[in-house]
């Protein structure tokens, strides 16, 4: 069975009606936008190219190497994808390998489905193309600009789609902010290594057989400001939200209800006290730090059980 | 009358400055058939991708009296060649088989009734009736073959081309195939490595060789010429 | 070497096999809604939501079994609803202390764990239950039907098509690196050499499959162009539905619709 390498793929169930759909909104946005701008570039190459280019980015999910144990990495590839095709097809293409990952392999939900494809098709390209230019003009267009680019690109589009997943959960009222935050941002910091290596692997191929493929990445138009400032902008809302609503656990979930996201009936469940982080601790400080700690002992705890039962059942 | 495929003077350049065909002509009557062999990188698939209008070089190419140097004539003659590629995982690129036939006559417009009876006909033509609602990643190669021919039947073409047709086939689906090639009454222009299919369907062979056609005549006599045969890379069968 | 595993639609000819896949793609979006909006707590709703669940498995001809196996592959995700019996406040249930921490349990993050975790375990089953009943092709016509852009249908019946390709390719790739992966027969030698490296290695491939793609989709765009394509996309328009299949969709949503509501209107009773 293909299921999700990288767990980011968040099942219904997980997600509250209303964040879901306003996800929903901005996403159906931003795909029918992206839709567009492909279709101006490409023509009538559209159909065919991204089509093509999203099964092999899926089957490209497949191929692993061996970390440790019995755990391994694996690409997701937004980052790989933006690099190389830019980031309106790099939408395109995410955004169909998603899409059927949730449709036939229930690799993520249906009804959250908006916002796997918000965290995976729009954050992790936004995020790696913002990464990868501001990189790429540092290094005033030389080789080490490639593959640095490429690798952080990479990891900040695992890590930055991997804190938008946490902040939903904590939205959600699934997941408090202070242990999800933690969890998903500190497991995901590694996994983005696997991912930041597996891109620069990809690009040195790129780089050493079809180097002009590169080339043609770099001369973005116009286009690529929009972009550029979207993903600056996600980037920069990601990196203050997560601390903060680490901070105040509450804090989004009080949003939400002010904004009549969760149901009233739920309200009365709610009433803010300010020290439920971790009953008992009563330095905040220390319980949001013991929190994370332990939300990634029990991440890590499971991937490797996981990992370790995999290998078991396939060396029998 | 007209001729199915004139080309007067073809010559095509890759952008990287390979020059694949140079000075080609090449008349094929209605009703022959014809095959067109050479080694690898002689420019046959080349040619190929010129009689309808997917390359565009240098020189004049007619199909049944179409100029395709008008671009309003593409459409048109798209429909009068049936064009198979070699690798039918290219070919087929719909989710099903019906979907794959049913892509040609579609796109020319047809009422729905016709482009179901066009697609019943085509599998019929390939023997293949009972395949319609399959996938076409399940089919054997032999039996994806068939279906590539298929997809360009449905168009009813007046002409067909098709690439490498016995390529990596085992010996059973090759001669289904060649059955199959040699019920099929219309004319053919297939290029191919495989010279017994060649003495075997084909009254006429062209040998082509670095972008040039060498030879030009019929199968019978050419196949004679061990020497010709073999400066081009060629083995009598 | 083909992957025909990566198919998870199972032919039979069951009641569910045989509903239009318009009527199940709606239907199951109605469900995994209405599942979504059933608030937590309120047991009825769920009761009926996975009487609902189980009858359709049971009438699809498939062995329960087959779903639960399945709905496993996505449980490690359940350990994110885990803090929040420790977390959300209400009224201590149970109290325990774990090296000078004192874990409290509240009644309310007991509730609304256990509601996520059934909402998830509801929801994936139908989830499965609608792709193994239905083949891919006619799930594209039902998306077509909710008015999703054709476009993006084509884009995806194309990535669906070429997905087997390439992950044959991508397990070819797989089995030839380990072919050649070994140790020195006599010892003595660390294999594998480094991290970095292995993973360098696993991004050749990747790369390397990315090209064939990019080649490949410039052969299928002319195998489309010779058979007159033109950058619209075409599809065979879908049949009507048949009254009795649209008569059952609004009864199946006004039904869902219903149970959701209860939910609703017991937790506010509560």
């Amino acid at each position: 069975m293909l299921s999700a390498p990288i767990p980011m793929h968040i099942p219904d169930g997980f997600l509250s009606t209303p964040v879901s759909v306003v996800l929903w909104i901005i996403s159906i946005a931003a795909i029918a936008y992206a839709l567009r701008r492909v279709g101006n570039e490409l023509g009538e190459r559209q159909v065919p190219f991204m089509g093509v280019l999203s099964a092999a980015i899926f089957a490209g999910q497949m191929l692993n190497f061996t970390v440790v144990g019995g755990t391994s990495g694996h690409l997701l590839g937004s980052a790989l994808a933006t690099i190389l095709l830019g980031p309106w097809a790099a939408i395109i293409v995410m955004t169909s390998v998603v899409a059927i990952q949730a449709l036939i392999f229930q690799d993520g939900g249906l009804v959250v489905l908006g916002a796997n494809l918000f965290n995976m098709a729009i954050v992790g390209v936004a995020v790696a193309y913002t990464v990868y230019r501001a990189i790429h003009r540092l290094s005033g267009g030389r080789q080490w600009g490639i593959f640095v680019g490429g690798f952080l690109a990479a990891w900040s589009s695992i890590e930055f789609a991997a804190l938008a997943c946490a902040l939903q959960l904590a939205a959600s009222g699934t997941s408090p902010a202070n242990v999800a935050v933690p969890a998903m941002g500190g497991i995901h910091a590694l996994i983005g290594v696997g991912e930041g290596l597996i891109t620069v692997g990809a690009l040195a191929f790129l780089y050493a057989t079809r180097r002009d493929l590169l080339i043609a990445g770099e001369g973005s138009t116009p286009q690529g400001k929009l972009v550029w400032g979207v993903g600056l902008a996600i980037a920069l809302l990601l990196a203050v939200l997560s601390p903060l609503a680490s901070a105040y656990p509450d804090g989004l979930e009080w949003v939400a209800e002010e904004h009549g996201f969760i149901e009233a009936a739920r309200a009365p469940l709610y009433e803010v006290i300010p020290d439920y982080l971790f009953p008992g601790v009563s330095n905040e400080a220390l319980a949001t730090i013991l929190a994370g700690v332990l939300g990634t002992l029990i991440v890590f705890g499971v991937v490797f059980a996981i990992g370790y039962a995999r290998r078991k059942r396939s060396a029998t | 009358m007209h001729h199915s495929i004139e080309i007067r003077n073809l010559s095509f350049q890759y952008p990287d400055g390979h020059l694949a065909l140079s000075q080609v002509d090449l008349t094929i009557s209605p009703g022959e058939k014809a095959a067109l062999v050479g080694p690898n990188g002689a420019g046959k698939s080349t040619l190929l991708l010129h009689l309808n209008g997917i390359l565009q070089g240098q020189g004049e190419v007619r199909v049944c009296g179409l100029d395709l140097r008008d671009k309003k004539n593409l459409p048109k003659v798209r429909g009068m060649v049936g064009l198979v590629f070699q690798n039918p995982d290219d070919q087929l690129f719909s989710p099903t088989v019906y979907d794959d036939v049913a892509f040609g006559p579609l796109y020319q417009g047809l009422p729905l009734e016709e482009v179901e009876r066009r697609v019943q006909a085509a599998l019929a033509a390939v023997h293949m009736e009972a395949y319609a609602q399959r996938v076409s990643h399940h089919l054997s190669v032999g039996e994806k073959k068939r279906i590539s021919i298929a997809t360009v039947l449905s168009m009813q073409p007046e002409v067909l081309v098709l690439d490498e047709p016995t390529a990596g086939l085992d010996p059973r689906a090759r001669r289904n195939l060649i059955h199959l090639l040699a019920e099929l009454d219309m004319t053919m222009l297939v290029s191919t490595h495989d010279m017994h299919l060649v003495r075997e369907l084909f009254p006429r062979m062209i040998i082509m060789d670095q972008g040039r056609i060498i030879a030009d005549g019929k199968t019978e006599e050419l196949l004679k010429d061990t020497v010709l045969l073999e400066t081009h890379g060629l083995e009598a069968p | 070497m083909h992957v025909h595993y990566l198919d998870p639609y199972q032919p039979r000819h069951s009641p569910i096999h045989n509903l239009d896949s318009r009527v199940k793609l709606a239907l199951a979006l109605a469900y995994l809604l209405s599942t979504s909006l059933t608030p937590a707590g309120a047991w009825a709703s769920y009761i009926l939501l996975a009487a609902i669940l189980l009858s359709a498995e049971r009438l699809s001809d498939l062995p329960f079994s087959y779903f639960l196996r399945r709905a496993i592959l996505a449980l490690p995700f359940i350990f994110a609803a885990l803090p929040l019996p420790l977390t959300t406040p209400g009224h201590i249930v149970a109290e325990f202390s774990l090296g000078g921490l004192s874990l409290r349990v509240s009644a309310e993050g007991l509730i609304r764990s256990a509601s996520i975790a059934l909402k998830f375990w509801l929801s994936i089953q139908m989830a499965v239950l609608l792709t193994v009943s239905t083949p891919f092709p006619e799930l594209l016509q039902a998306l077509r039907a909710l008015r999703v852009p054709r476009l993006l249908v084509a884009i995806f019946g194309l990535t669906w098509r070429y997905l087997f390709v390439f992950a044959d390719e991508a397990l070819r790739l797989m089995r030839a690196r380990s072919a050649r992966s070994g140790q020195h027969p006599q010892g003595g030698y660390r294999s594998g050499r480094t991290l970095a490296w292995r993973a360098q290695v696993t991004g050749s491939m990747a790369g390397s499959l990315f090209l064939r793609a990019l080649e490949r989709s410039e052969r299928i765009y002319m195998a489309m162009l010779a058979r007159g394509y033109d950058g619209e996309v075409r599809m065979k328009p879908l049949p009507p539905l048949p009254i009795a299949q649209s008569i059952f969709l609004w009864i199946g949503i006004g039904i869902l619709t219903l149970i959701a509501a209860l939910g609703h209107f017991l937790t506010r009773l509560g």
